[in-house]
């Protein structure tokens, strides 16, 4: 059956990213030396990116089910329901090492792909966010990385025509090599409209539709699943093109002929493109798939079945259609001036036959294809615990005034708007609360129904302690829901680690999969989708673990949703959780001291959902009328923003006498809000939090045009402004470093 | 009010501008295919929303300033039919000629989601009539490519017969550089055509139409057009 091809040698088996060993399960699961497009085949289904290999055994650990779940992992997306028959679908992915390679074309196509995985399950998407980290501001690379990320991101996202309504930016020297660009999409469906990838019927066709497929992205997930070292550059040919008008079209298209009732079955051609979906959508449905490659609409010439086989080219999918709607569904495509092509049929051989030019280039077991692949148990060595850093030994340079001036222009804290600006936030009309805030805020449909929306991870806590880390990430991404008062439902990971075949970074993983999963369970927060992403390194040296979490929650009414301003003068403001000054790895200890180092703070999940449940009801009740979690920077950061968000100052009252002042104010214990209520409502709400087991102080009240800190010089707003406002505009216009 | 908007591939606003319309004219729009050759029996305003129509290839608006509905949309236009175009739809009334000028690359190179203060400079047409002369309102930008231009002889023109109707301002009214988001010439955010029938604008008033919202500045041109149909009947 197989024609001739070139002889298979190590050398191509390694050059297809497969070791000596996987190569001999190759043989012995097939009986006979694979072909070349055979051979492509495995190195796709097995590689890292797609076959999760060393990661599966950790990753089944996640808690995915609550009541609210219909769909958890193994689908595109995660499918969860917020009641009246509406389901949210999500999910979070990355693109990295594309973007790394390309920023603009690496960046857009993780959007697109992202959007796909969404719409492809009949939801439309609603919402996008992002999580990116890039290195040093001072590393020759980086201004370029960010103006192409974020142009890519907005490019995408903006011709589509979807919000991308919040995220988080970080830098961080680790990331010199590897940025990481996370992208989440949200999408919206009717409960009993999801659509998935499980082919079902035999005989029946399946559908190309969409773009047509070239040259673009051989081995894009092969890439992602090796280091960076010298050469990357070279890489760039392996990333794909995004074409944003096409994928509209396919949005459009898609979501019509799902409402004609066209789709038995479909599957986005994402990660190693039709291999990958067409395999999926068999062996999910315990059916054989015969593809006829000559019939794959194809935009360049002379391209072999290899080719076509592992192309990443974009905005395609696969789809199984009911034989009698088929020229229904083609007259749809047609109308939206997309591809559509008959390019195969379901079996009931269990078989994955790829025929091109008459002939079988490919003819192998569908369900061994994934299921056969490896699954490692790798070897790790967990993360030494570090110390906790003694507050007493630390030497404070500046006051608490200055120390904010300072910390508020940092990288990592001053405002993002010059990115987010970049990225259109309110089209659909819904977007009731803008980036800036703890978690986004959107209208569900025409309302009351809102949906809040957050990406959160603090990469130092994690590569000082994994597990506590894989908690913080987990319940920061709970707390930022619950301050805009909206009921945390599920969660998306986005797991970015360096070379899972060092044990200190297998280490990291299972310690922030552990930690992950303890919070989760805690806070009935289930993990619904997900992506990994390894080998984040360059020549050696790994990124910080990044476990990034998205996570959604919903509002009975969204207009009742609180924000971080504060609301008018002479309020009081309540600083809720307990505060014990926790210095270790925190922005202050490493950016102002000098020092990064330390155990982070520990997470103390009880806790955690006590205190937010209290801030939830209290912003659902009226009482609240600000609220702001407390996070990287501390209190002092988190009433900065507050202010600086309203124009409106506050007048603060000295540290209690038993914590270290540096640390009362700057200190990163978890679990902590700022709250503001009116007067009146002060005495009632201490006595309540009280009650509840919630510790609770008065930290001041607002007012003027400034900070007042007792003792030092009032910090004026328009000042702190300034510099919030000014470091990364300046910085990207070349003006700073 | 009879409102037909057009939906070219790759419009992304559409769907704004449909709840925009339904919710002060009291009434659906048509949403009308670009392929189409004709506009709905009776139609009272033409609608080009924004987007990325034919994804913004070669030109913002240029392939389709010469899509198939187009031809009808000029027909409607030359009669004294209202045409509104907001953003991309401002960009293909100004590539189908059927308003002067081009709209540039942002000055500042970028993409911009912001709100802007718009100085609506005339309430004495149909487009305004909701609105005071010299009110300022609050409506959000998203584009990349909204810097208008004209030669110095047509933005005299424009100036001297009234056809500027909104300019970028301060939340004060006064025209200021910092104020001007995209580096428009004049500082100019909409103009009309020669009769005054057709408009083209920017930023997004579709989009600030709703108290629960936080913003209904939007309101004026919608309600002002309802009026305007209302009032002629």
């Amino acid at each position: 059956m197989i024609p001739n091809e070139p002889k298979i040698s190590p050398e191509l088996v390694a050059e297809h990213g497969l070791t000596p060993e996987e190569y001999q399960r190759i043989l012995t699961l097939i009986g006979r030396e694979p072909t070349l497009t055979e051979l492509g085949i495995f190195s796709a289904m097995w590689n890292e990116h797609c076959s999760y290999k060393s990661s599966k055994v950790h990753l089944r650990t996640l808690p995915t089910e609550a009541p609210w779940v219909i769909q958890g992992p193994g689908e595109n997306a995660g499918v969860i329901s917020i009641g009246d028959g509406l389901a949210v679908v999500f999910k979070m992915e990355s693109h990295n090492h594309p973007s790394y390679i390309e920023p603009y074309q690496g960046a857009a196509t993780g959007v697109g792909g992202i959007l796909r995985d969404v719409f492809t399950m009949g939801a439309r998407p609603i919402a996008c966010l992002n999580s990116l980290r890039f290195g040093d501001p001072a590393h020759p690379k980086t201004r370029h990385l960010v103006a192409g990320v974020v142009a890519g991101i907005g490019g995408y996202g903006n011709s589509f025509g979807v919000p991308t309504v919040g995220g988080s930016v970080g830098f961080h020297t680790r990331y010199d090599g590897n940025c990481l660009v996370n992208a989440m999409a949200v999408g919206l469906a009717e409960e009993d409209k999801i659509f998935y990838a499980k082919a079902t019927g035999v005989g029946h066709p399946i559908v190309y539709l969409g773009s047509k497929t070239g040259r673009d992205g051989i081995h894009g997930a092969t890439m992602a699943s090796a280091e960076f070292g010298a050469g990357t550059e070279e890489k760039r040919p392996t990333v794909q093109v995004g074409d944003p008008f096409s994928e509209k079209l396919l949005l459009e298209a898609c979501l019509e002929i799902m409402a004609a009732g066209c789709v038995i079955a479909i599957q986005d051609m994402g990660a190693a493109g039709l291999t990958c979906s067409a395999v999926e959508m068999g062996a999910k449905g315990d059916l054989g798939v015969t593809l006829d490659l000559d019939k794959v609409p194809v935009r360049e010439t002379g391209m072999t079945a290899y080719e076509m086989m592992l192309s990443e080219s974009q905005e395609r999918m696969l789809m199984v259609l009911r034989p009698e709607k088929e020229a229904e569904a083609e007259a749809i495509f047609r109308k939206w001036g997309l591809d559509f092509a008959v390019v195969g049929e379901t079996t009931d051989t269990k078989r994955f036959v790829v025929r091109w030019q008459g002939e079988s280039v490919a003819d192998l077991p569908i369900k061994e294809l994934g299921d056969e692949a490896p699954v490692y148990q790798r070897p790790f060595t967990q993360t030494p615990k570090p110390p906790r850093v003694n507050p007493k030994e630390i030497k404070h340079p500046l006051k608490i005034s200055e120390a904010l001036e300072q910390m508020i222009a940092l990288p990592d804290l001053c405002s993002k708007r010059w990115v987010w600006e970049q990225y259109d936030h309110v089209i659909l009309g819904n977007t009731f609360q803008r980036p800036g805030g703890d978690a986004a805020v959107l209208r569900v449909n025409d309302g009351p129904k809102g949906l809040a929306l957050t990406t959160d991870v603090t990469p130092r806590y994690c590569e000082a302690d994994p597990f506590e880390g894989g908690k913080q990430a987990v319940a920061e991404a709970w707390r930022n829901l619950a301050a805009v008062g909206a009921r945390p439902l599920a969660v998306t990971d986005n797991l970015n680690f360096g070379n899972p075949e060092r044990p200190e970074i297998m280490g990291q993983f299972v310690g922030a999969i552990h930690g992950i999963a303890q919070a989760c369970k805690a806070l009935d927060f289930p993990v619904v989708s997900g992506n990994v992403s390894l080998y984040n390194e360059t020549n050696g040296r790994a990124i910080l673990p990044t476990p990034t979490i998205g996570g959604v929650g919903v509002l009975d009414d969204f207009t009742k949703s609180a924000s971080l301003a504060f609301k008018a003068a002479e309020e009081i403001i309540l600083l809720i959780g307990e505060t014990q000054g926790w210095l270790g790895q925190s922005l202050y200890l490493r950016d102002v001291c000098g020092r990064e180092e330390g155990a982070p703070p520990p997470v103390d999940l009880a806790a955690e959902r006590r205190n937010g449940d209290l801030v939830r009801a209290l912003i659902g009740e009226g009482i609240a009328t600000a609220v702001h979690d407390i996070s990287d920077g501390g209190l002092m950061v988190a009433l900065a923003e507050m202010a600086m968000a309203s124009g409106i100052g506050a007048r603060l009252y000295a540290a209690p006498i038993a914590v270290e002042p540096h640390a009362f104010w700057f200190g990163e214990d978890q679990a902590r809000y700022v709250v503001t209520v009116r007067a009146a409502d002060a005495e009632a709400t201490i006595a309540r939090a009280k009650a509840a087991g919630v510790p609770v102080r008065r930290v001041g009240s607002t007012a003027g045009n400034a900070l007042t800190l007792p003792g030092e010089a009032p910090i004026l707003l328009k000042q702190l402004r300034d510099r919030f406002e000014g470091w990364l505009p300046a910085y990207m216009a070349g003006e700073v470093i | 009010m009879r409102a037909a908007v057009v939906v070219f591939p790759g419009i992304n606003r559409e769907r704004d501008m449909a709840r925009a319309l339904t919710l002060i004219a009291g009434r659906a729009p048509t949403m009308v295919w670009h392929a189409d050759t004709a506009l709905p029996e009776g139609t009272d305003l033409v609608v080009l929303p924004g987007g990325f129509s034919y994804g913004d290839y070669l030109r913002c608006g240029a392939i389709a300033s010469r899509a198939p509905i187009m031809e009808a949309v000029r027909d409607h236009a030359e009669k004294g039919g209202l045409v509104l175009g907001v953003c991309n739809g401002f960009q293909i009334l100004c590539e189908a000629g059927l308003l002067p000028g081009a709209l540039l690359r942002n000055a500042g190179l970028k993409f911009i989601c912001r709100d802007v203060h718009l100085r609506v400079e005339r309430s004495d047409t149909p487009f305004t009539r909701g609105y005071n002369a010299g009110q300022v309102i609050r409506v959000p930008t998203a584009h990349g490519e909204g810097n208008y231009f004209a030669s110095p002889e047509t933005l005299a023109e424009l100036e001297a017969e009234g056809r500027v109707l909104f300019r970028y301002t301060d939340a004060e009214g006064q025209v200021a550089e910092r104020a001007n988001v995209n580096g428009a010439s004049n500082a100019i955010a909409g103009v009309l055509s020669q009769k005054h029938n057709v408009l083209g604008l920017m930023p997004h008033p579709e989009n600030h139409v709703e108290t629960i919202m936080g913003s209904t500045d939007g309101r004026g041109l919608f309600a002002g057009l309802v009026d305007h149909f209302v009032q002629a009947a």
